[in-house]
């Protein structure tokens, strides 16, 4: 890299060297307007970096606006690090997912490693114990070499940061798709427990006070990683590598007992993380939220390489970092936090009342602009959208039916699909029992955590179906929420609110921009009526890979529910033989963006199953109210692969058999994924009080002691084999194929 | 009786432990900072699981060299029960006050499950409470807990009995299926998997709390003795 100090304002301007760092000609004239002058190198590239779609959201806005973001129980919707919800008790959960995905795609392990780290700070700056992770990953095919590398490195990733900081990796989702080959996702969420009193905001109030920096030295690393994130990976993204980050999560784990000893403390002020664009973000959003301005001196940054320029130190992205503001003349009581756990806490700047970011290098003037044009000017796009060929297309196609003639071969078929087939290669990885409150670890609906010192729990998950997404983004979307809400339920749980991801292709094909607005409406009408808003979320756009192929329109839900009493917490699995099996809904022969579809045609294509958010939201309630009234032995949401899949989930853990009963039409009956079902397990004794409660229930058959999984219609056998040998086929996929050699 | 918790930079099942005496047990307990730490007023040490110092150099090495340590090897040689899991017990390998050294696991990968042990001593005062022979239920969580000894270190810990739990089904390539040993004297217990993550039903099992509670039992025997 050139040195950035000869490169002149003009040589920028004239030879378009903004275009380098993602600014268009049209921003850069608006930014020479705001300025009145043109801009330095340094100048350039805090605008760059906060005015990319990573840190401003210039093309999804608008969208974001349509999300209901209130709701009684919210104490802090979208705009902090992450948001809050009330439990009770004076206590409220802290949450949000991240994206970490171009990272993720040219360096696995560290990408995903920091992509933990970084929703970490942003959930333990809020002053929240992190006590939960999740992820929501996807990859490509397995079969293919590359895809397989990043699978196992990302896991490794994960659970190489999560473990270290002993946060207990809860739950999450993995699905494999071609839509993925070029370009994984990395989604991590972090869940944090709060006392009311001790919210933290990341304000720079009150003039004179003292700027500092706490945690790991500033290094090159990261640098532009914003900007990275906000365009298509192309060939020379391998060149990109000293954009990511290198995670230490022995820092992290120090970095998080200070900074949640030192919210206790009275000189603090503001806290925030350096997440994306590192010390630019974090000290203009605190400027600007507070209404003040600040002045930065760049000699006193901590550095780990030496003559580190301004633009280098600005734009890093070096992890485990926190900017604080504290009451002028006690720095040395904050630092005094810092050191007990080997840290340094250092002053670098002061709150001014200019309204401007000014950053001193060399005992001259490396940047000075308003601070609101940072963080709050940068352009808002509305791009054009267009509804795609595809989805005409399928919308005006026949409805699809599989042509299945061997029930047992199709459910091992199903069984052994990475998307359905048993996780545990993937969450053994992961410490999931630290901090020990994990009542629920992976592998069932939702992760359920107990609130420690109270009879209260937390279930959480994380969901995303995009194959129902890409053939109806409206519909898919509405699904995504009613599915993670079903999650919540089927664990004993009330869905409180949740947290979105949304990773989509570029916003400038108005094709993409079409699957981001309706998957956004679809979104927030489910959330309207499942009353869980949108407390906090993500965007990650530009998520193409070699070639211009977008991934599946994929925004992940993040959900989190309240399980009033520990005695409620409910699991998938059934427990013992002579217990009666419902499902709660009816089948219908929907198979459009199905599992079943994939596996048999290799693509996905026509209409969506069918959502009914009225029905939805009433079975969820009734569900609830059931498992609440102690009716319930287990239950278990029907989603991919339908009911015969649900039924082999269930009986698993306790290698059980079951006698099923399902009318002719048995394909459907046995694959269809039709929407707002539940597969729930009743003692006989409860029989008469379960029906009166759940009028939607079909009692289909009883739970066995003899292993067999049998399901009949009135004249036959489809189905009969032993649990254990779909149990195998289950547990084994995913492991088969990891190992094999390609 | 009164339980002090070591508490090193990247510790991190430091209140798992805390909680599991206090709360489980019900009995006192303190998280002792390494670095003003006087564990002399404590009848019992516990040495937490984590990533001591990020698991840098080598897995307990670093901590094995803090000046808490010299407190710690005092005690047991005062004869107090001595717990280390997992970080912990790397932490006694790493001091010398129990034989052998930690391996990566067999299939190198870290590992997070529930594994079922065979009590093989229960005449510890860590495992009077539980039967000869009895499988428990306790989870592990490590990436380097294969143990490895030489032959004849292995022997002497068959011949003195300071092999006190071993895996049914050896999930790492511990030699012997170790899984806990003691020191000679029997004061010391270095164990791989968590005790303190199994004392609660709610959680899964409590198999682990009578771990907690033969040093209980111990102690107000002994107690009881000396009064």
């Amino acid at each position: 890299m050139p040195s950035m100090l000869e490169i002149s304002p003009e040589q920028i301007k004239q030879e378009k060297l903004y275009r380098d760092m993602g600014l268009t000609d049209a921003e850069f004239e608006s930014i020479e307007n705001i300025l009145g002058r043109l801009p330095n190198y340094t100048e350039t590239g805090l605008f760059s970096v906060m005015w990319s779609e990573h840190c401003s959201y210039k093309n999804s806005k608008p969208l974001l606006k349509k999300f209901p973001t209130e709701g009684p129980a919210v104490l802090q919707g979208p705009g902090e690090g992450a948001g809050i919800i009330d439990i009770g008790d004076e206590q409220a959960v802290v949450f949000k997912i991240e994206s970490h995905n171009h990272p993720s795609a040219v360096e696995p392990y560290q990408g995903a490693a920091t992509g933990v780290g970084g929703i970490l700070r942003d959930v333990f700056s809020m002053g929240a114990r992190p006590v939960a992770l999740l992820n929501s990953l996807r990859f490509g095919s397995l079969q293919e070499p590359r895809v397989k590398y990043l699978f196992e490195e990302v896991v490794r990733g994960i659970a190489g940061y999560g473990n270290c900081v002993g946060v207990p990796t809860v739950g999450g989702e993995v699905q494999f798709d071609d839509a993925y080959n070029g370009n994984p996702l990395v989604n991590a969420m972090c869940v944090g427990l709060i006392d009311h009193k001790d919210i933290q905001k990341g304000i720079a109030a009150g003039i004179g006070n003292t700027v500092m920096y706490v945690g790991a030295k500033t290094g090159r690393d990261g640098i532009h990683g914003a900007t990275f994130a906000s365009e298509e990976l192309s060939e020379e993204s391998e060149e990109k590598r000293p954009s990511v980050q290198v995670g230490d999560p022995f820092m992290e784990k120090l970095l998080i007992e200070a900074c949640l000893d030192v919210i206790h403390h009275d000189a603090l002020v503001g806290i925030q993380d350096m997440g994306a664009a590192g010390l630019t973000s974090s000290a203009s959003e605190m400027a600007s939220k507070a209404g003040t301005g600040m002045t930065m001196n760049l000699d006193l940054i901590p550095q780990r390489e030496t003559n580190m320029t301004p633009y280098e130190m600005m734009l890093s992205e070096s992890q485990e970092r926190m900017l604080l503001v504290v009451e002028k003349g006690r720095e040395e009581e904050i630092a005094q936090v810092f050191r007990k756990y080997n840290l340094e806490a250092v002053a670098v700047g002061e709150v001014t009342d200019t309204k401007r970011f000014r950053l001193e290098h060399n005992g001259e003037v490396a940047a000075d602009v308003p601070v609101d044009s940072l963080a709050e000017d940068a352009p808002v796009y509305h791009q054009p959208s267009k509804v795609p060929a595809y989805y005409e297309e399928f919308q005006a196609m026949a409805p699809y039916q599989p042509n299945v003639t061997d029930y047992t071969e199709t459910l091992h078929g199903l069984l052994r699909q990475p998307t359905i087939a048993s996780k545990e290669w993937v969450y053994d990885q992961y410490d999931s029992m630290v901090q020990t409150n994990t009542v629920v670890a992976p592998g069932s609906d939702a992760a359920v955590l107990r609130v420690r010192g109270t009879d209260k729990a937390l279930a959480m998950t994380t969901d995303c179906n995009s194959r129902y997404i890409y053939v109806d983004p409206e519909v898919g979307g509405q699904i995504a929420v009613a599915e993670a809400a079903r999650n919540i339920v089927c664990s004993g749980g009330r869905p409180l609110g949740l947290t979105d991801g949304l990773n989509f292709g570029s916003p400038e094909n108005p094709e993409i921009f079409w699957q981001m607005e309706k998957s956004v409406d679809g979104m927030s009408e489910a959330c309207r009526k499942l009353e869980t808003p949108v407390i906090s979320g993500n965007v990650s756009l530009y998520n193409e890979s070699f070639g211009g192929k977008a991934i599946y329109p994929t925004p992940i839900v993040g959900m989190v529910g309240l399980i009033e009493k520990t005695e409620h917490i409910t699991q998938s699995h059934m427990k013992q033989a002579g217990d009666l099996i419902y499902v709660i809904g009816k089948a219908k022969p929907e198979f459009g963006g199905s599992e079943l579809q994939g596996m048999l045609e290799g693509r996905h294509f026509g209409k969506a199953p069918e959502l009914d958010l009225e029905i939805e939201a009433e079975r969820q309630q009734k569900l609830l109210h059931a498992i609440q009234s102690g009716l319930v032995q287990s239950a278990h949401d029907l989603s991919e692969g339908g009911l015969a899949v649900a039924l082999a989930e269930s009986l698993f853990d306790n290698e059980l058999g079951c006698e099923v009963a399902v009318s002719q039409d048995v394909v459907t009956e046995l694959f269809a994924e039709t929407q707002s079902r539940f597969l729930v397990s009743v003692r006989p004794e409860h029989q008469e009080a379960f029906e009166q409660n759940v009028e939607d229930a079909n009692l289909i058959g009883l739970v066995t002691d003899d292993g067999m999984y049998r399901i009949f219609t009135e004249q036959k056998a489809v189905v009969e084999t032993p649990t254990s040998e779909l149990k195998q086929t289950w547990k084994g996929a995913i492991p088969c194929l990891v190992k094999s050699k390609v | 009786m009164k339980f002090a918790v070591v508490v090193f930079p990247g510790s991190n099942c430091d209140r798992d432990m805390y909680f599991a005496a206090k709360d489980a047990l019900g009995e006192e307990a303190d998280l002792v900072w390494y670095l003003d730490a006087d564990l002399s007023s404590y009848d019992a040490i516990l040495l937490p699981g984590g990533f001591s110092y990020g698991d840098y150099l080598r897995s307990g090495a670093i901590a094995a060299t803090s000046p808490v340590i010299d407190q710690i090897r005092e005690a047991a040689e005062a004869g107090k029960p001595v717990l280390g899991v997992c970080n912990g017990f790397q932490v006694l390998l790493e001091m010398g006050l129990l034989p052998g050294a930690m391996l990566p696991n067999e299939k190198l990968k870290f590992m997070c499950h529930f594994e079922t042990l065979v009590v093989q001593n229960n005449q510890t005062m860590f495992t009077s409470q539980y039967e000869e022979y009895e499988e428990i239920q306790i989870p592990i969580a490590h990436g380097e807990g294969n143990y490895y000894c030489d032959e004849q270190t292995y022997e002497q810990l068959v011949e003195r009995q300071q092999i006190a739990f071993t895996y049914k089904n050896n999930p790492n390539g511990s030699v012997g299926d170790i899984a806990g040993i003691t020191n000679e004297a029997g004061n010391v217990l270095g164990m791989m998997p968590h005790p303190e993550r199994a004392v609660e039903a709610l959680l899964g099992n409590d198999d682990g709390l009578r771990l907690f509670q033969s040093i209980l039992t111990h102690w107000r025997n002994n107690h009881a003795i000396n009064a």
